[in-house]
This record gives C-alpha cells, structure tokens and sequence, in this order.
C-alpha cells in the first residue's frame, strides 16, 4: 500500500484533549460533513433517513445497557456512531436536525393517530380476529414509544448547558468526535442527562419490551423496518450505496486529507482481513476479529474484541480519502478535478464498476451485466416480472414509480409487457386489488410505501444515471408509439430491454 | 303492412308536388333531405321512403348517419350501401369478429365518429387497433362487457387521439397500464367510465385526472379505487358528474381530509359506499354548493347523516334509497336545502307521515317523489303531499298498504300533473281508480296487485288518460275483457301492457288491443283463456311488438307462431314456456330474423331434432333459456357453433307446474314474508 502524506488538517500538536475538541466540534459545525471520517459507510444510509437515526440510535443504546447482546444488536453499532455524529453535535444544535426531527415527530403521530382511528374504523371486524387487535395495538405502543423517545431525544439537544457540563465532567466524553468512541458511555451518558422523564423506567421497560418481541421486527412499521434494513452492515447490498458518487458531497480542502491509493491487486483481492494464525481470509475485520475467538481465550478480551485502533490516545487520526489507481480517472489522484473516494469500499466498488469488465449476468433477463456482485442482486430483486416500464425505455420497481413518472413528464405513456400481457392480466389485477384494500384498511400498506420508496429511490436514482446501464441500446423506434417524441425524451439515452424484446415480438 | 305505407308516401308526395312525367326527380336532395329528418318516429318509414326510387334510395343512403344494424355478417353490404354513417351501434350483434371490426373500418373510414361495441365480447384488441388506425375521427367509443379485453385494447383505445367519450364497464382485465395509455393520449377525454374494471386502482383513476383536463363525467363505480386518487379527482376543472357507486375503498376520512372541494361538480353518486357516513356527507355538500344531484342509496344508515346537516345547499335531487332515515333527518335535510325537485325514499326504513310532511311543506316544487315501502305512511301523507306539491309530476308508493281511498281520492283531486303512478300492492279500489282518472296526463299507470279493483275503476281510466302508454295490471285479478277493451279503445298510444295472472283475459281483450299500433310490450303470462286466435291479431296489427311473455298461455299453438313469423319481424324477446307450440311453430319462430331471447320450457311438442334446426336457423339468438333434459340429446357440436355465434345457453331445471296459485293467496303469501 502507497501512503501519501497530505497536510492534515488538524493541527496534531495541540495541547489539551479538551481543546482539541473544541477544534473539531466548531469545525463540525460549519461543515457537518466532514465529520463523519470514520471508515463506516454507514454515515450514507443515515444521511438519507437523518429523521430516523436517533430512534434507532437510541433505543439501540437502551438495547446494550440491558445488555441484549444479539447478533443483530452488535451488527448496529457502526449507525451508532453516524446517528450520533450528524444529529448531535456536541456542543451546539443544528436546526435542520431540529426541523428534520420535528417533522419526523409530526409524520409519527399522524401514523398512531391514523392507526388507532383504523382501529376505531373497524372495530367491529376486530371483534372477529382479536388477534389482529392486538397486533394493530402493540403497533400503536410501538408508535407511541418511538415517538416519546425522539421527543426526549430533539428536548435535549436544546439543552447545551447541561450537555457542556456533562461533557466537561465526564471525560470519556470528550472523545466524542472519534467516531469509534464506545457509544455504550455517551448513549448513557446522554440518557442520564435528559429529564427525569427519561429516567422513567416506564420507558425503559417499553423500549425493553419492543427488543425483546419477537414479531417486532416482522411488524410492518416502516421507520423501524427500514431502518434495520439500511443498517445491517452485514448485507453487501446496503454496503454499495456508499457509493463514489457520494464522495462529491464533502468539500475537503485539497490538502487537508491523507490521500491512500491501493494497487489493483489489492483492490481486486476477494479479502482483506487474514487471520495471523491460519491464514484465513475475511471480508470484514469484525468477522476476523470473531474468528479469532476460536484461537484460544486470550482473543475473547473485551480489548481484543473491540475494533483496533479505538485506544483513546489515538484518537487524531488524520483525515483519510482513497485515489483510484486507474490513470485518467477522475478518482485518480493526478486528475485535474480530482474527487477522492471516502472508504476502501468505495475504491473498490467504483474500480469494479468503471474498469472491469461486468462478468455478472442476469440470470432472468439475460441482458444486464454487472461487475459487483450486490448490484446484480439488486437488480435481480426487481428483474422481470414486477418491472414497470415507461414507452420512453425506463424501467421502475415499482408502479407508482412509473405513474409518477408518467404523471411528470408529457407523452410518456406506461408501455405493456408484450410477452407477459396474459400473466399480468389475471394475476396482477388481483395482487392490487389486495394491496389497495390492506391500505385503506389499516394505512399500513400506504406508510410501507412512503419509506420504501425512499429506500427504493436511492437505488433507483443511482441505476439510472449510473454509467453501468449503457448496455442495451437502440430499438426505440421499433416501439414506435404513438404521439411520443423521441427527442423531447430526458431519458433517451437510457437502455431499454423491453423495446429489444418488443421488436421480437 | 309496408306496402300500405309506402302507397300512402307515395300518394302524399304526389299530392305536394305538381304532377310530372317524373315528379320525384324533381325534388332537390336539399328537399328529401329535409322529408327524412322528419321521418324519425318509425323505421318502417324510412325503409319505404328508400323504396320509391332509385334516387330516394340513394338519398336515403347518403342521409342516414347512424345504424344499428341486427346482424353483422350482413355488415360489409350494409355499410357499402350506408358509406356515411357516423354512429355505429353494435349491440344487438353478439357475435363481433375482429375481422368485422377492421372492415366496419376500412368501409367507413374517417366518417366514423361513434361506435358502440358493447353487445359482443368475442372481438380482441386487435380489432380495435384496426379501429383506431383508420377511423381517427373517432369520438366515441363503447367496449363495455368486453370481459377479455387486456390492456393493449385500452392502449389501442388510447391511440384514437380525437376521442372524448369512453366506456369501457367490466373490462375485468384492463389494468392501470392501459388506463394510463388512455390518460396520456387522449387528451380531449370528456367522459370515461369504468365501473367494474376491478384491475383499475388509484394509480391509473389518478393518472387519468392529471392528464385529462377536460373530465366532465367519470363512473369509477365498482373499482378498487382509495382515497389516493381522491385529490387529483377534486382537482379536475370541470368536472361534473362523478360516480363512486359501490366504491368500498372510499371511506368518511378520505372525503373529509379532501382539502378542496370538486369545483364544477354538480352530480355525485355514491350509492353503496358502505364506509360514508355524516361527516363526509356534510363536508361534501360544503365543499361543493353547485351539487345539485346527490345519491346516496344502500349506504350506511343515514339517520345521523342527515341529522347533522347544516348550511345552505342547492340540491335538486336527492336518493336515499335503503337507508334508516329518521323523521328528525328529513326535517334537518327539508331546512338545509332551497328547492328540492327529486326526492327518493324508497326502501327507506324510518319514514314517517311526519318527515314526509316536513319535507313536502318546505319543499313545494317538488316533482318526483318515491316513497316505494315506506310501509308506515298513511294518508296524512298524501294529505300533506297533495296540499303542497302541485306540480308533483311522479309518484311511487308501491306497497304502501295503509293508505285508504282517502289517499287516492287526494290525488286524483290535486295532482292534475301527475304522468307517472304507481301503486302496486296497495289497498287501491275502483272508487281511488275513478279519482285517479282525473290526472289525465298519466303517462305511466302501475295497479298491480290491486286485487279490489275492477272493470269499473279502469274503464274510468280508459276513458280520460289518452296519453297512457304503460299500463301494468300484473295480478289484478279484477279486471276482464270489457276493461281492457276500454283502455285499448281510449288509449291509442299504448305501448306496454301487463296483464298476467289476470286470468279472465281472454282473446278478446287482444283482439282490442291490437288496434294499439305502437304496442311493443305484451305479457299475459297465465292468461289461459287467450289463445292463437287472440294472439294471432295482435302480430298482425301490432308489428312494432318486441317483446312477448305468453308463458303458461296453454291454448296457444303453433298458429300463433305462424303469424309472429309472418308479421313480427320486430320480435326480439320471447318466453313462450307452457305453451301447446310443436316443432312446425318453432322452427317458425326461428324464422324471424331478429329474435335475441327465447324460452322455450316445458313445450309438450317440441322434440330435441325440432330444437336443434331451430337453434341453426335463428342466427341473431343472444340468449336461450331451455330445460335441462334437453342438453342430452343436442350434439355438443351444434350448441358450439350457435355460441360461437355469440349466443349463450341458459339450461334450467324447473320442475313442470301447471297449476296457477291463487292471486289472493299469493298476495297473502308475499305479506306474510314481509311480517315476518
């Protein structure tokens, strides 16, 4: 590995930790971004659901204090850490945290207030299926817990004084701008420090309660659901939308950051992580770090355990962004606008995608190709059947997807699956017909579809402006529908699968 | 018959034009052309205009613009003879080809401007295409019950750029994909219905009100259709006329929450919403108070509804029909409104002489009232009725058993406009019937299960209703021949006629009647005393007849059927159950070329061989009803090549029954039900 050496940003000399932090906490402030340096690439996902994170996070660190330790429980911490750093800043509140939390509150009550009104609405139906009424109620509790915790949580990041104190008496605290600081402190600390209500061990047991149901997760509450989703670091999938194109985002002064640029091979290597005492590989330090356990007591210590590097002296890490080894890239360090990628994933999903070849098939439509494996599996998730597709070649997961897109733009017209137009006849009829019922009974269906959308929209938006999809091209004139006009079409460019499949037909 | 009319035409044309070696040819088309628009009351006059000549034949041709043809392999002569026809309607052709469809297109081309496919389920979308690739002056289209249309019809639909009106009802299969084709290519949609397209949600209904600015009327009734697309409906500028019949989907929160009212709106129909109630009622009638036509039949109970109704509305017609109403939610509706015109109760539980009283009171133009069941008023409300709606024109009050001759005689006295009646299973006796003869604009008059009344009581009627034309005497079992001839004799224009079950008609009364020109309607069902002789007169003079229920009529046979074959060529519908009709009397029938309905149970002399050459030879049946000990004994092969002429097979199995039950104890019967 080739290290080049940049200016660091932050003057590494600095007395005092207290100062230290102060530095960076003002520097946060201005630029909000940038302080999420951590390697996590999580800091993306809850970019994208900022109003979402401190419930998570919260009830997350109710989750360790009660000691929970599941596996999915530990797969959380990294959100941990990016809740924490872009909704509380330390010492100061951002509004738009504020605002983006107070609408998150307003949109919360009026999913409990449409659920119970549901409730009331169909109370004589209930009379037959209790169990259902008790569903829709631990639903509603659930609600009302979540709720009462991001009140708790948006009230006290209006206290700053209290938080000052606290962060001046407790020292752990002042590592609060490494990201890799253990969260179990400052989660607690941050609890103990809110209002008795807080406190309240009414809550405690509620948000106990909410872990330990087991259907819980299965519930179809979208915030949560979504959540658990998006933050399972786990899942290679969720990894890849810390794309390099996010990167543009943070404005780093050149110079003012580490710049790392791996070789090929090492990008293309399958792992990362080897275990010193067999050689095995691993994708991910945490998975070598729990294989290591199996090599004997001394690497069951908490110490060992813990990510490396999290020693509190080392905290001033500087400020890392990684080149792309490809001459001419613009990822590439000697490019003239050059934009670093922020994470070694990052540096390899973009390497695979821009210059390799796409070796991975859709095994249902034959005719996309990838070259990172999750972003096969993304599209295959939505390949065939439940592709929604406008005349203009655009293709959507799903069809108020496609509507909305109709709605917008003049002379789109929703194009029909010309090979599937029996099967979708019959069958789909029915699948909305369920759908729509499900949505005005219980509203259930309707939020699903507001924060899935949101989920779906990053992928979306990412699959169609990403240089990945120029594969299929052409074929658009054999479509040749009616009263459309090709160049008035934004999305021209954009490959289209069904217009090959319809010049078959 | 058509020889008569056309020696009269040609006897009147003579008579206006000065006497020549040609008088036709020197009538300019401008001339002829305006002969023929006055020509519409009768098709048979038409048909003996185009008989005169070559050149009114040719006129005639070039004149006419709309046609409904009966049969449709006759399609490729007729249109090349009508080469200008605009409107096409299709429904009494079952059986419709896509190959039809597309040389009904290259034949008429630009000139056709509707099209009405709603008969036929047998044609696909590839005959519509046809349609809209060379009939683009298409503007409206009708493919109702086209149950296996898909969404490329509705894409095909979408492709007629000019069209502005389109029904599509139960197309079952047409999802939101074709309806968005529809949305996004024609712009200048007007009217759009889609009741019963069950694969059609939010999506494309919304879809269809962002794009189709120009929405007057749309039918969404029967769909799957939430509150989602509520707000971009409520957004179209002008639209009028919205129905939600039967829309389960739309609940109180979804109309209440709706932030603006439907501007233009001034018709809503939301019959069978089960899931409305007060709130969303008063808040629609706030939000929009150019609503002047409210229905609101089979909902939730509207008791309350109406109770909590205030403010100011101009609502011209409201129906409730079904639900509770109570006496304090009339009061509340009669203050909230300014002049009620239509006013229907029927089936209403709750009404009470005291609401019905408030509402006439405060509401004096009213002129359609339906109190159909309303079984606890009494003549205190037709007191109050007759006091203050004088220009009450329609009156329902069928089973309303406790009103007396009092009642009936209030009508007769102050409802001078009254046109149509009905008073089926009341307590009506000849003395209300004699009363009732005052109103002597009654167009429509039904007494049946009026068991008091009489020969007395109709002749009363007979005498001064010359403008009656349906009479309904089902079951009253009163009245015999010197009755009806009365009414044959005093009203000409009589058109539709029920007497059955009244079993002292005999051939008499038919033989009357047939002097009644316009007669289309006839059921003497159980009238055994009629027989051949009787019917026979009827379809020699009454050659308008379509319509014909002779079941359990035993004496008539095959005579009768001779003269339906011989004269009836405008006989569509036929029940002739019971009837003593043999082979020769159904292979007879089958002759009449427009013949859509038939039963045919229990007939003694038909035989399974006379069943199936009857079956071949009629090529315009729709509908069969027979028994089901017949389905044996024809070929699978033949009932296959009859339904793929569009017809369908009805075989039922009812048991053979030649015993009349007694009207009284019929009645009696349907009474006890009702207690009970």
């Amino acid at each position: 590995m080739k290290q080049i050496i940049g200016e660091p940003g932050i003057d590494l000399s600095s007395d005092s930790k207290m100062d230290l932090k102060l530095t960076r906490n003002s520097e946060s402030f201005h630029k909000p971004n940038s302080s999420n340096h951590n390697l996590n690439s999580f800091n993306q996902a809850s970019q994208y659901f900022p109003n979402l994170s401190p419930t998570n996070f919260l009830s997350r660190a109710e989750n360790l204090q009660q000691n929970l330790k599941t596996k999915s429980t530990n797969s959380f911490e990294p959100n941990l850490n990016s809740g924490m750093a872009t909704q509380n800043p330390p010492l100061d509140w951002d509004p738009h945290a504020m605002l983006s939390n107070l609408s998150f509150l307003e949109q919360k009550i009026h999913e409990v207030q449409s659920l119970v009104q549901s409730i009331i609405d169909q109370q004589a139906e209930f009379s037959s299926r209790p169990s259902e009424l008790a569903t829709r109620q631990q639903l509603a509790t659930a609600d009302l817990t979540c709720i009462i915790i991001q009140l708790i949580s948006t009230a006290g990041s209006l206290l700053p004084s209290i938080k000052n104190t606290l962060l001046s008496n407790n020292p752990a605290l002042r590592q609060l701008v490494n990201p890799d600081f253990n969260n179990n402190l400052k989660c607690e600390g941050l609890i103990r420090n809110f209002p008795e209500t807080a406190r309240n061990s009414e809550y405690e047991d509620l948000l106990r309660n909410l872990d330990n149901e087991a259907d819980w997760m299965k519930e179809p509450n979208p915030p949560l659901q979504s959540d658990i989703v998006d933050a399972n670091p786990i899942d290679e999938h969720d990894l890849k939308e810390s794309d390099d194109g996010d990167a543009e985002r943070e404005h780093l002064p050149p110079g003012s950051y580490i710049v790392l640029q791996l070789e090929k091979e090492e990008i293309l290597a399958p792992h990362t992580h080897f275990c010193v005492i067999c050689g095995k590989g691993f994708k991910r330090d945490a998975n070598l770090r729990m294989h290591m356990r199996g090599h004997g007591d001394e690497y069951k210590t908490p110490a060992a355990l813990a990510k490396p590097s999290k020693e509190p002296g080392s905290d001033v890490h500087p400020v890392t962004r990684y080149s792309c080894p490809f001459a001419g890239c613009k990822r590439n360090k000697e490019h003239k606008k050059f934009q670093p990628l922020k994470t070694i994933l990052c540096v390899k999903n973009h390497y695979k995608r821009s210059h390799c070849d796409k070796s991975y098939t859709c095994s249902r439509c034959h005719a996309k190709k990838f070259s990172v494996i999750a972003d096969l599996k993304t599209h295959e998730k939505h390949c065939g059947r439940d592709k929604w597709q406008c005349s203009c070649g655009t293709t959507f997961s799903r069809k108020d997807k496609l509507f909305g897109h109709v709605a917008l733009f003049q002379g789109h017209t929703p194009a029909l699956p010309m090979d599937e137009v029996k099967a979708s006849g019959s069958g789909q009829g029915n699948d909305d017909m369920t759908e729509d019922l499900g949505g005005y009974n219980g509203n259930f269906a309707s939020e699903e579809c507001l924060t899935s959308m949101d989920v779906k929209g990053i992928d979306e938006s990412r699959a169609y402006f990403s240089p990945m999809n120029f594969d299929g091209f052409g074929a658009l004139d054999e479509f040749g529908r009616g009263g459309f006009d090709l160049e008035d079409n934004p999305f021209a460019f954009i490959p289209s699968g069904f217009s090959q499949r319809s010049g078959d037909s | 018959m058509e020889m008569e009319t056309r020696m009269k035409k040609r006897i009147r044309v003579e008579a206006n034009t000065e006497p020549s070696e040609s008088p036709f040819e020197a009538l300019s088309e401008e001339i002829l052309f305006l002969i023929l628009d006055l020509l519409d009351s009768n098709p048979l006059d038409k048909k003996s205009f185009s008989l005169v000549s070559r050149s009114f034949f040719a006129v005639e041709a070039r004149h006419r613009r709309s046609l409904t043809p009966l049969r449709p392999e006759l399609l490729p002569f007729v249109l090349s003879r009508y080469n200008s026809i605009s409107h096409l309607n299709l429904t009494l052709c079952p059986y419709l080809s896509d190959a039809s469809l597309s040389s009904i297109a290259s034949l008429l081309g630009p000139s056709l401007r509707s099209i009405n496919l709603s008969g036929s389920r047998s044609y696909s979308h590839r005959g519509i295409e046809s349609l809209a690739n060379k009939c683009f002056n298409l503007e409206e289209i009708d493919v109702s019950n086209g149950v296996e249309l898909t969404d490329e019809a509705a894409a095909a639909i979408g492709r007629m750029s000019k069209v502005e009106r389109v029904r599509m009802g139960r197309c079952k299969k047409v999802t939101d994909l074709g309806i968005g084709c529809i949305a996004v290519c024609c712009p200048n949609l007007k009217l759009l219905c889609l009741k019963g397209c069950v694969g059609v949600t939010d999506l494309g209904v919304a879809l269809i009100a962002v794009k189709c600015r120009k929405l007057r009327s749309l039918d969404v009734s029967f769909t799957m259709i939430t509150k989602k697309c509520l707000p971009a409906i409520a957004q179209l500028p002008n639209l009028e006329d919205l129905c939600m019949t039967g829309c389960l989907g739309i609940n109180d929160k979804a109309l209440v929450t709706l932030k603006q009212g439907f501007k233009s709106l001034q018709a809503l129909d939301m019959s069978n919403c089960q899931n409305i109630s007060q709130a969303s009622v008063s808040s629609i009638l706030q939000k929009n108070p150019s609503l002047h036509h409210l229905n609101l039949s089979y909902c939730s109970p509207v008791n309350s509804m109406l109770s909590g109704l205030h403010g100011v509305f101009k609502l011209n017609s409201i129906k409730l029909d079904g639900c509770h109403v109570s006496t304090d939610g009339l009061k509340s509706l009669a203050n909230s409104c300014i002049s009620l015109k239509e006013l229907s109760l029927s089936k209403c539980s709750g009404v009470t002489d005291e609401g019905i009283s408030v509402i006439v009171a405060k509401h004096k133009d009213l002129v359609k009232l339906d109190a159909t069941c309303c079984r606890y008023i009494t003549d205190l409300s037709l007191a109050a009725i007759t006091s203050s709606c004088a220009s009450l024109v329609s009156l329902s009050m069928e089973s309303c058993t406790k009103v007396t001759w009092e009642g009936f005689r209030l009508i007769g006295r102050h409802c001078p406009k009254l046109e149509e009646l009905n008073l089926t299973d009341t307590d009506l006796d000849d003395e209300g019937l004699t009363s009732l003869s005052q109103c002597q604009n009654l167009t429509s008059l039904k007494i049946g299960i009026c068991l008091k009344i009489t020969d007395e009581g109709l002749i009363q009627i007979g005498r001064s209703c010359p403008h009656l034309q349906e009479l309904d005497l089902y079951r009253s079992i009163g009245i015999t021949d010197k009755g009806v001839s009365e009414i044959a004799r005093g009203c000409s224009n009589l058109e539709t006629i029920c007497m059955s079950y009244c079993t002292s008609i005999s051939d008499e009364s038919l033989k009357c009647l047939s002097n009644c020109a316009r007669l289309n309607t006839l059921e003497i069902r159980g009238c055994s005393l009629v027989s051949s002789v009787g019917i026979s007169a009827i379809a020699a003079r009454c050659c308008n007849l379509s319509k014909l229920d002779i079941k359990k009529c035993y004496e008539i046979n095959d005579a009768a059927m001779l003269s339906f074959a011989r004269f009836s060529h405008n006989l569509r519908q036929i029940n002739l159950s019971y009837c003593s009709v043999t082979d020769v009397g159904v292979s007879a029938l089958a002759s009449i070329s427009c013949l859509q309905v038939v039963t045919m149970l229990h007939l003694s002399g038909m035989s399974a061989d006379g069943l199936a050459a009857a079956l071949l030879m009629c090529g315009s049946l729709m509908k069969v009803k027979l028994h089901v000990s017949f389905k044996p004994f024809i070929s699978p092969v033949l009932i296959n090549r009859v339904e793929s002429r569009g017809c369908m097979f009805q075989w039922l199995n009812k048991p053979f029954q030649v015993q009349l039950e007694s009207s009284e104890v019929w009645k009696q019967q349907s009474h006890d039900i009702f207690v009970e």
